[in-house]
Order: C-alpha cells, then sequence, then structure tokens
C-alpha cells in the first residue's frame, strides 16, 4: 500500500506538467479554433480553411512534401539499416554512429551547409525549389527513420533468418517472409517520426529561399499577426491529420501482428 | 558403402584463430540415430552448424549421398533443422509456420493441407492450424518446430540440443516419442545435446566429443561399458577411477589387491582401472577382495548411493540395501565389470627450443609457456658448458642452438597453488576427475598447452592456478635434429 502511494506521488510532477504544457495549450488552441473575433462559438475559420484555394494549396503542397520526404527516407534508411544490424560488420554501434552523428550539430547549421553545397552546383537556388526542399527534409530526417528500423532489425533474431534459410527460403525469400513483416513495427514508427515534422518544418523551406508556404508556415504567419483564430483551425487540422496517421500505422501493426498480440 | 549417407572428411572449423573442431571424421549411414554428445563448448553445436549450412568448414569436407555439400548453402541442402530455440516465426500462425517450406516448394494447396495435417498428426497437435504461436507452450513449440521441419520429409533431421528447454518430465515424454518418430519416418536424425542420459536412451551411435575432437564413436553399450579414455568414463554414467598397474596375463593390481580382469595389456604396464558404481557387490567383510568401512549411505529412489573408505580410496556404489555408517563390508568386482585403460604416455611432454648462449654454464631453453636453464649434462651426457661454451665429453665445441629440447614430467610430481605467479606455468583449471584419492587436473595455458597435474585439494573449473613442479622432477632430452621440422 505504502509503496503504491509513494508510485502515485511520483506521479504528480508529471501530471502538473502534462496538464500546463499540454492538455491547458490543447484547450486554448481549440477555443481559439471554435470562436471568432468576438469569443462567439463558430465554425466559420474551418469554412473558411476549405473553401480558400491558396490554404488548401498549402495543405496539398505540404502533403506532397511529406509524402515524398517519407518515400524516399524509408527507400534510402531501409537498405542502411539492414546493412548495419545484419551486416558482417563487427562493429555496429561506430557504423550507425556515422548516420546518426549528424543529428549532434543543429539543424539549421547543417541546412545551412547543404545550402552553400546546393548554391555551388546550381547556381541559382530559385530553379530547383521543390527538389531541393525534399532533398534538405530527407537529410534532415534521415536518421529518425534510420533508428526505429534499425531498432527492430537488431531485436529480429537470427535463428528466424536460419531457420528460413533452412526451410529452403533463397536470401530474397528470407527478407520478404521474414525479415520485411517483423520489421514492419520499426518502419511505422519512422514513418511517424519524418511524415508529420516534414508537413510543419518551415524553417527549411525559408532557409533555402523556397517561398512557397506550408502547413507550418501558414500557422506561423497567422500568429505572428496575432490571428490566433485562424494560426488554431490550422493546428487542429494538423492534429486531425496526425491523429489519422496514428489510427492507421497502428492498425497496419495490430492487424500484422495480430497473432503476436493474441496472448 | 551404399548405405552411408553422410561421410564427414577431416572437418576443421576455426573461429578467430581459436580451433573449435578439429580433424572430425564421421560416417552417418541412412536412418540412423546419431547423437553428438559433449559438454557445452566442445564443438557439438558447430558441427550440426557446418552441417545445416549456417557454417562453413575452415577445412575438409562433407559428402552427402556421394556428394560434396560442404560449400551449399541451407536451402539447397537436403537437411531440416529444428533449432534450440525452436525460431517459429512469430508473425505467422501454426499452420504457416508448419507450411513455409511446402510453400516455398509451390505445391499444389491440396497437398499442402494434407501435408501439413499429417505432420501436426504426428506431433499430436492435430486442429492447432490456426493458433498463434505464442499461445502454445513451450512443448507444443517444440512439436511445432519438428512438425516444420520433418514436413518437407528431408533426408536428414538435425536437432540441437532440442530438449533442454524442456522440464524433465516433458523431456523423458518427448525422448521417448521422438525415438517413435524416428522409427516411424525412416529418416536419419543427427541429435546434439550435452546429457547423457538423453543420448544413451535414445541413439543408435554415439559420438563423444570434447574440446573439439571426437573422442569415442560407438553404440550407447560401448560407449558405457568400454570408454576409450578417462575422459568418456567419467563423462558417461558416475565411475570410481583407480590407479593400478598390470601384474601379468589379464590380471591387474589397484586398490591394494589383484584382480582378474578381461583386458589384455603388457606386464607391468600403467593402467586406469574404471568400475561403475553399479558393478561393485557389497559382502561380508570376509569374504570381499577390497575390505573398508562404509562413510555414508544415501537414498536414490531405486537404490541407495554407499561410499565406502578402503584404505586411503573412496569408492562409490549403487546397492539395493542401505548400510549403516561404519560398518565394515567387503566388496567384490567381476573381472567383467573391470574396464582397463592404460594410462596416456604422452601427456606433459613439451617441446622447447634451446637458444644461444646467455648463461655462462647452463643451457637456457624456450618453451611454450616457460624456460628453464638446464645443466647440459641433463641432455647430453657429459657435457660440459664453460665460459658461455658447450663441450661434449671428448671436449669438442657443440652448437646446440635452435634445437629441440622435450622436456616432460609425471603428474604427482607436481602440485598447484593459488599464487599463480609462484608456479613455473600458470593457466585455468580445464577439467577434471577423481582418481584413486586425489583429483587429476588438466591445467590449459594461454597457449592452449594443457598440464596434467594430481593434486589432493578440490579446485573449481576455470580457477586461475598456477603449476609448481620441482626442477629435479623434470626429465629432458635432446630430440634428433631433424625432428624441429613441424
Amino acid at each position: 500500500m505504502k509503496s503504491n502511494n509513494l508510485r502515485k506521488q511520483l506521479a504528480i510532477p508529471y501530471a502538473i506538467f502534462l496538464i500546463f504544457f499540454v492538455v491547458l495549450p490543447l484547450l486554448v488552441v481549440i477555443y481559439y479554433g471554435f470562436t471568432n473575433g468576438d469569443g462567439e462559438p463558430s465554425f466559420d475559420n474551418f469554412i473558411r480553411f476549405f473553401k480558400n484555394g491558396k490554404t488548401i494549396g498549402t495543405l496539398v503542397y505540404s502533403i506532397a512534401i511529406a509524402v515524398l520526404t517519407t518515400f524516399f527516407c524509408l527507400l534510402l534508411a531501409y537498405p542502411v539499416a539492414l546493412i548495419i544490424a545484419k551486416g558482417a560488420y563487427d562493429k555496429h554501434t561506430k557504423f550507425l554512429m556515422i548516420f546518426v552523428l549528424p543529428m549532434w550539430i543543429n539543424f539549421t547549421l547543417r541546412v545551412t551547409a547543404l545550402k552553400e553545397i546546393l548554391t555551388f552546383i546550381e547556381g541559382n537556388l530559385a530553379y530547383h525549389q521543390f527538389f531541393n526542399t525534399i532533398l534538405c527534409m530527407v537529410y534532415d530526417f534521415l536518421p529518425f527513420m534510420i533508428m526505429p528500423i534499425y531498432n527492430s532489425l537488431t531485436k529480429l533474431d537470427n535463428g528466424l533468418i536460419e531457420a528460413a534459410s533452412d526451410l529452403g527460403a533463397n536470401k530474397i525469400q528470407v527478407f520478404f517472409k521474414v525479415i520485411l513483416p517483423l520489421s514492419i513495427p520499426g518502419i511505422v514508427s519512422g514513418i511517424t517520426m519524418v511524415f508529420l515534422p516534414s508537413m510543419t518544418n518551415y524553417v527549411v523551406l525559408d532557409m533555402i529561399y523556397n517561398s512557397t508556404y506550408i502547413m507550418g508556415s501558414l500557422i506561423g504567419s497567422y500568429f505572428s499577426a496575432y490571428d490566433w483564430h485562424n494560426g488554431s483551425v490550422i493546428s487542429i487540422i494538423l492534429l486531425m491529420i496526425i491523429l489519422g496517421v496514428t489510427v492507421i500505422s497502428n492498425k497496419f501493426t495490430e492487424s500484422d501482428s495480430k497473432t503476436q498480440m493474441a496472448r | 558403402m551404399s548405405d552411408t549417407l553422410i561421410e564427414f572428411k577431416n572437418v576443421k572449423k576455426v573461429f578467430d584463430d581459436t580451433v573449435v573442431v578439429e580433424d572430425f571424421n564421421l560416417e552417418v549411414k541412412k536412418g540412423e540415430f546419431v547423437t553428438l554428445l559433449g559438454p557445452s563448448g566442445c564443438g557439438k553445436t558447430t558441427m550440426l552448424r557446418i552441417l545445416g549450412g549456417f557454417e562453413l568448414p575452415t577445412s575438409g569436407s562433407i559428402m552427402m549421398n556421394g556428394e560434396d555439400i560442404s560449400m551449399l548453402p541451407p536451402n539447397k541442402r537436403p537437411v531440416n533443422t529444428v533449432f534450440q530455440k525452436y525460431a517459429l516465426f512469430p508473425h505467422l500462425n501454426v499452420y504457416d509456420n508448419v507450411a513455409f517450406g511446402l510453400k516455398l516448394k509451390k505445391i499444389s494447396k491440396k497437398e499442402q493441407d494434407e501435408k501439413v495435417k499429417k505432420a501436426l498428426e504426428l506431433v499430436d497437435l492435430e486442429g492447432f492450424e490456426k493458433r498463434a504461436i505464442d499461445t502454445l507452450s513451450g512443448g507444443q513449440q517444440q512439436r511445432i518446430a519438428i512438425a516444420r521441419a520433418i514436413v518437407n520429409e528431408p533426408d536428414v533431421l538435425l536437432l540441437d540440443e532440442s530438449l533442454s528447454a524442456l522440464d524433465y518430465k516433458m523431456r523423458k515424454e518427448m525422448q521417448v516419442e521422438l525415438k517413435n518418430m524416428h522409427k516411424k519416418l525412416g529418416i536419419t536424425f543427427i541429435f546434439v545435446t550435452h546429457d547423457q542420459e538423453e543420448a544413451l536412451t535414445m541413439s543408435d551411435k554415439i559420438v563423444v566429443m570434447a574440446d573439439g575432437e571426437i573422442q569415442q564413436i560407438g553404440t550407447p553399450e560401448e560407449i558405457y561399458n568400454e570408454p576409450k579414455n578417462l575422459f568418456v568414463a567419467d563423462f558417461i554414467g558416475e565411475s570410481n577411477i583407480f590407479k593400478g598397474t598390470m601384474t601379468g596375463y589379464h590380471k591387474a593390481r589397484f586398490c591394494g589387491t589383484e584382480f582378474d580382469c578381461v583386458d589384455d595389456y603388457e606386464k607391468d604396464m600403467v593402467i586406469d582401472a574404471v568400475i561403475r558404481p553399479e558393478d561393485i557387490v557389497i559382502t561380508e567383510e570376509s569374504k570381499g577382495q577390497i575390505k573398508g568401512e562404509v562413510l555414508s549411505c544415501d537414498f536414490k529412489g531405486t537404490f541407495y548411493i554407499v561410499v565406502v573408505q578402503a584404505g586411503k580410496n573412496e569408492i562409490e556404489i549403487h546397492s539395493l540395501n542401505n548400510y549403516e555408517i561404519g560398518t565394515k563390508v567387503g566388496m567384490c568386482i567381476e573381472p567383467d565389470n573391470i574396464h582397463i585403460i592404460p594410462y596416456d604416455s604422452s601427456i606433459n611432454h613439451y617441446e622447447g627450443k634451446i637458444v644461444a648462449p646467455q648463461l655462462e654454464d647452463k643451457l637456457h631453453v624456450e618453451f611454450e609457456d616457460f624456460e628453464v636453464d638446464i645443466e647440459p649434462s641433463l641432455i647430453l651426457s657429459g657435457a660440459v658448458m664453460s665460459d658461455y661454451e658447450l663441450k661434449d665429453a671428448e671436449g669438442n665445441v657443440l652448437d646446440l642452438t635452435d634445437r629441440v629440447v622435450e622436456a616432460s614430467f609425471i603428474p604427482s610430481d607436481a602440485d598447484l597453488t593459488d599464487q599463480a605467479e609462484e608456479g613455473l606455468i600458470q593457466g585455468n583449471i580445464f577439467s577434471f576427475i577423481y582418481v584413486d584419492d586425489h583429483y587429476r587436473y588438466t591445467v590449459r595455458s594461454k597457449s592452449e598447452e594443457d598440464y596434467v597435474v594430481n593434486d589432493e585439494d578440490l579446485w573449481n573449473q576455470e580457477d586461475y592456478v598456477g603449476v609448481i613442479i620441482p626442477a629435479d622432477k623434470i626429465s629432458y632430452k635432446l630430440l634428433e635434429e631433424n625432428a624441429d621440422e613441424e
């Protein structure tokens, strides 16, 4: 009983933190999102967002960037994670370090460096804005995709790979029948870690002179003009997208590991 | 021979400079149940993995059905494995696990269903097709792992310590079931275990391994009744080991008594006599060949373990009767039940090299683990050394630099110390057996040389010890000049 009480008491600081920095701000955002300038409840802000071709365009552009960034991150990260986790290298952690090390450097610094390189190659950055954005985003978020996939692959028992090849599977069959399905939880958490931030990371666009708005820049511009209502609406829309992606990816992992979960 | 299925030829495996298996030669016949038996780290699992294709041999070859399969990947071998930890696929249900190999072979769905059903029937798990792997008990997972392997109808089924994760009762049941399955299927089973009882119960042929080498190959009866060396005698079942000598034709002396025996070795040969505890009969004191006093008597369910002190020897006996501590008893051993193993005279021989004169009056010899300064006369009669010059009996100057000297000592002349640096050699206790009234230890040095030492104290395996050998107890021999080419 005593230890139970103590445990409850230990949770108090976290509860306070959650109330002040998660729950209250969320309530404030929802309040502003569903009220008009006079403080009366209304859906006008939402209707305005979805009626405006420009804001819808921003949403589509953001999703396009997020989808492509996630796709290329996955394409690059999976082989890297597989090689580090299951390859014949002794020094796994050192090898992993090479890919994770850039995370130790501030990302604005990294993007600035990349910008200089791109300027040197392309001359004028304005000609390849979309390509440059995707490139910088992928560079920025790659470690966040490698880590979870690497983790799920290191947890994968080598015995299963041996068992599959013992039962007659060649290397490609082993990959598609055993390695890939068992690393899906890692892929899913990698996607959640890359997809959502890349929709809002407008600092990258600013730095490489891409003046197109994404969702993050839209919120920023509204808030800096003291338009709390429209800014909040976009935050709520983003929240819904986040929720949607999380639910879908959870479904994915669940249906895949249903056999595991049915204890 | 047509019924030979697998043939290992001089297989050797080296991992990072450590020799794990050496000189492995074995023939396995079609339909045989062969067990690789040995303590952990003896290389038995490595051999199984080499046969499964998960490791490649460093040298040597493996023939199956007359073809060399040494370099084939696992998926190209007509062999299936039941892994120690089962390695069932957690993302697939029982059916998909068992059908894994069949699906890759692209046979019809109907045939697949039939084969899976038959395999599940064989392991007594009918109707489990839809179950998730994690809902199964250890014993059931074990059976699924077996079903998943045999459904592919391999020529050989490999079982890697497959029963060791099960509890005692389940293990006993599975032993019987595996044996029945083997009879029913008629395919070759190769089983790896460290459990000697398991090996004796199930096998047609046992391969006893220790330290990467085969110690003995034989039927369970041969291995038990006729162990080739002390390791096998000690590892398989309980045994009393006595030091002794041959005293005549079919006569050996140990424990202070002369016994008739059936093994024939030269007179005066030093031997070890191995006697199983159940082969010693307790009689009245006056009728016994050996006499002694009961030290302890412990009940073991179907028999008592009686320990008798006879002179300085402690003798373990399995008896159906209970004896009071202190009872004076006699003991008899049938000639048939005395197993003689000639004492291995090759132990404790080491080769070293004479280095160029460093000392005024002695020869400096360097061995793998130690170096000594010896009088030249020890290896060449009449030779003397003075002023850095070696002269033979006639006074001719000799140069023995780089010549090989053999040093040897007998186990009872050496002692162990826990002040390792005080010993001539340092190493870890590698193994030990109880002989007469003392332990016989094998100390392994860093350079992987073995030193056999008798000691009365009990040390633990892996203990770091020093081996003390009095200088006058080591004998030296100068080897012929051509002997140093190895």
